[in-house]
């Protein structure tokens, strides 16, 4: 019992240690956004800079726009691809829609960013609909939209909200529509092809237009700013790593767009790997990147254990705490258990995001928004477990004569051993799951499999992250189960049974 | 091995005296206890007997410290009990109360040995000691080493009483001991409980509500009704010499009651 807490600190820094020594020996981090045309620029950024003998590595999928920039000003990543018309609308404040190149450089340059050139190809937004269906309704043009208010939208998330997407278009051509509904970008074109919407958001690059047979229609009263591909990256690489910097300007001027597309569907159609598109693109060799099925999982289940164990105990090591303090001090505790329920209601991508201005990218905020996920069920059955002990038997060791301390210590928290430990089940089973988001953060782990394969629509590759996730929480809930029976001391179980 | 009290383990045979004085409390606003004052000679055995809510486990409760009079004090061999002195001052009290208060997650010897272990006692003076007194209150072989809710009810209350007994406390308070046990074995445990009481010479508080109960154990008897104290005395005392209607009419009830003991 006395031994306990020294173990549990053990692990701690049993687990941290590791991430320690790697996050130190560390090469220029190129990161991507959750989306194919990135993750490939990504690669080519990567293999570029291994031609040029920089060593770099790829953080793929780490999520929107707001991830990788805040990532990239706070020096999580290095670099990654952006679109002009991103800075110019979202990113930077007081900037002509219509600014140039050399302009957004002169803004950058404050910030400590860089940016190459354009890169060949201009991927700006479009509205698409099904060819067929255009056809019939005989909309060319997205004034012609305005003819027919009963059509339903399905637009990208992030379409939605932004300054630039929806709420401007709609007001630039005065569009009637009040059927919209928010949809994953990667689910939207299955939606449009199948009829469940009838017109979606997407990009000029996109595999997906020839595909699906979807006709873009004409942007005839030139609202949509341009999306010239580039690289941001942070200007002290210039000094530290000149020959990285080097490889990405010198890919200025050399995707075109026919290229772009063709590579974007050579992985999302033919299931060709971003890595060897972009190394094709190259003409270079593919980097053996493919590790086979088993030391995958096996990195990812580290990944994901590693995420899941650590932030449980942390949890566990302010929870039960925190769930006898609520228990001994009655109005606190009521704070304690409303606050630590408010935690609780954050919807959990929120929650990953929260933390990034805090923590950066990776293995830390997801570890975080995990502790503090973890919290609530381990808190709430501490206090339960406690507050559920008999007045007598409370009162019957008191007046033994014991103090408090050794009170709590062999009398209270052994009656309420079961309680807490059921709290931790709880919280390591939800954890065990939520985790599997972490990988939009850059964490890794199950959920990469699962993000990769929503966004290739590829039902096997989500199935090499869920399945082994379905596998951990039922092992893990076994697990414990097994740890209560043997820690629930025997003369409860004797008296649960009568 | 037996010595005057009749314990072993005793180096001196101990003594205590104590009091509530002009003692009050409420609980939100309801009297538990109105202005009380009771003296227990050292040695002396009393029965505290009345309805429930007449106030009889509240001078208990206040006596251990386990609340504190709004007005008034309790004095332990004439001195103020004050909240430093508490936790020295109930090792010096055994107390049952009527489930016994046995901890669930413990065997029996668990729960004997957990006050004595704490206080630094070896495993085989603990050991000595518990089956001693499980010799003394006739719990059977083995009783010792199963858990509360393997036990019958009769046992559950001889373990706590020796739970009780041991640190060789000074006084015994017991709370309703005998009230959730059926009638064979309540009698029986009555007739121990005297026994023991006979031998140990503790300052002994018994709380009942049975007239014939109180009476069996103790020849003072303290009559309580809404948090006051109504009639002190022997038990012909109550039935012969009624200090009011109130007391009359506690004893008719009781004589019709049919486990009453002559």
């Amino acid at each position: 019992m006395t031994r306990a807490p020294a173990a549990w600190l053990a692990a701690c820094v049993l687990l941290l240690l590791p991430a320690l020594a790697w996050a130190q020996a560390e090469p220029v981090r190129v990161g991507s956004k959750q989306f194919t045309e990135s993750v490939i620029l990504g690669e080519i950024a990567r293999e570029s800079a291994h031609e040029a003998g920089a060593e770099a590595v790829h953080r793929r999928e780490l999520g929107g726009t707001s991830i990788l920039w805040s990532a990239l000003r706070h020096g999580d990543i290095d670099a990654y691809p952006e679109y002009t018309g991103t800075l110019t609308h979202e990113l930077l404040k007081d900037v002509a829609p219509d600014a140039d190149i050399a302009t957004l450089r002169e803004r950058l340059r404050p910030l400590g960013i860089g940016i190459t050139g354009s890169l060949g190809f201009d991927n700006s937004y479009a509205i698409g609909m099904r060819a067929d269906r255009a056809v019939q309704l005989g909309i060319r043009r997205i004034s012609d939209l305005r003819a027919h208010p009963g059509l339903r939208l399905g637009l990208s998330n992030e379409f939605m909200d932004r300054g630039d997407g929806w709420p401007g278009l709609r007001r630039h051509y005065g569009l009637p529509q009040a059927q919209v509904s928010g949809l994953d970008h990667t689910l939207s074109y299955r939606a449009v092809a199948s009829g469940a919407v009838d017109a979606i958001d997407l990009y000029g690059t996109d595999a997906e237009i020839p595909y699906y047979r979807l006709r873009t229609l004409a942007d005839d009263m030139h609202y949509f700013p341009r999306y010239e591909a580039v690289y941001l990256y942070r200007l002290a690489l210039e000094r530290s790593a000149p020959r990285f910097v080097e490889a990405l300007r010198g890919l200025a001027g050399r995707i075109g767009e026919d290229a772009m597309r063709g590579m974007n569907a050579r992985v999302k159609l033919e299931g060709a790997s971003e890595s060897a598109v972009a190394a094709d693109f190259l003409g270079v060799r593919a980097q053996a990147d493919a590790a086979g099925f088993w030391l995958r999982l096996l990195r990812r289940s580290v990944e994901h254990i590693k995420l899941v164990a650590l932030s449980l105990a942390l949890a566990v090591l302010l929870a039960v705490p925190l769930g006898i303090l609520a228990a001994r001090v009655k109005r606190l505790g009521q704070w304690v258990l409303g606050l630590v329920g408010v935690l609780q209601t954050v919807p959990s991508l929120a929650m990953f995001v929260f933390m990034i201005p805090l923590f950066g990218i990776g293995a830390w905020p997801a570890g975080a928004a995990l502790f503090f996920y973890s919290l609530l069920p381990i808190v709430r059955n501490t206090h339960a477990g406690l507050a559920g002990i008999a007045p007598e038997l409370r009162e019957s060791a008191a007046a033994l004569g014991l103090p408090p301390g050794v009170r709590l210590r062999d009398v209270e928290l052994p009656m309420a051993t079961r309680s807490i430990l059921a709290g931790i089940k709880t919280a390591a089973v939800i954890n065990v799951g939520t985790a599997t988001l972490a990988a939009l953060i850059g964490a890794g782990g199950y959920g990469q499999p699962i993000l990769t394969g929503i966004r290739l629509d590829d039902i096997g590759l989500i199935l090499e992250g869920a399945v082994p996730a379905a596998l951990l929480a039922l092992l893990v809930q076994g697990l414990f189960e097994l740890v209560e029976r043997r820690l629930t001391p025997r003369g409860l179980r004797i008296e649960a049974r009568q | 091995m037996s010595r005057e009290t009749g314990l072993p383990g005793a180096e001196t045979p101990p003594r205590v005296a104590f009091a509530l004085e002009r003692a009050s409390k409420r609980y939100r606003g309801a009297t538990a206890l109105d202005g009380v004052s009771l003296a227990f000679d050292a040695g002396s055995v009393t029965a505290l007997i009345g309805s429930s809510g007449s106030g009889k486990s509240t001078v208990l409760r206040l006596l251990l410290g386990l609340e504190w009079p709004d007005q008034g004090c309790v004095k332990v061999d004439g001195r103020v009990l004050d909240r430093g002195d508490v936790l020295a001052w109930r090792r010096r009290v055994g107390y049952v109360t009527q489930d016994g208060g046995l901890f669930p997650h413990l065997t029996a010897f668990g729960n004997l040995a957990l006050l004595p272990r704490h206080l630094g006692w070896a495993a085989p003076r603990i050991r000595r000691r518990a089956e001693e007194l499980a010799a003394l209150t006739h719990l059977p072989q083995g009783v010792l080493e199963r858990y509360p809710a393997e036990l019958s009810g009769g046992q559950r209350q001889r373990v706590a009483l020796v739970r009780a007994l041991m640190m060789d406390p000074a006084a015994l308070l017991l709370d309703e001991p005998l009230g959730a046990l059926d009638p064979i074995v309540r009698h029986e445990l009555q007739d121990e409980l005297k026994a023991i009481f006979g031998q140990l010479g503790k300052t002994v508080i018994v709380v009942t509500h049975d007239l014939a109960e109180a009476a069996w154990f103790a020849e003072r008897l303290v009559l309580m009704r809404e948090g006051a104290v109504v009639q002190e005395g022997r038990f012909e005392d109550l039935c012969d010499r009624p200090a009011s209607a109130f007391v009359t009419r506690f004893v008719e009830t009781q004589r019709r009651l049919p486990e009453r003991r002559p």
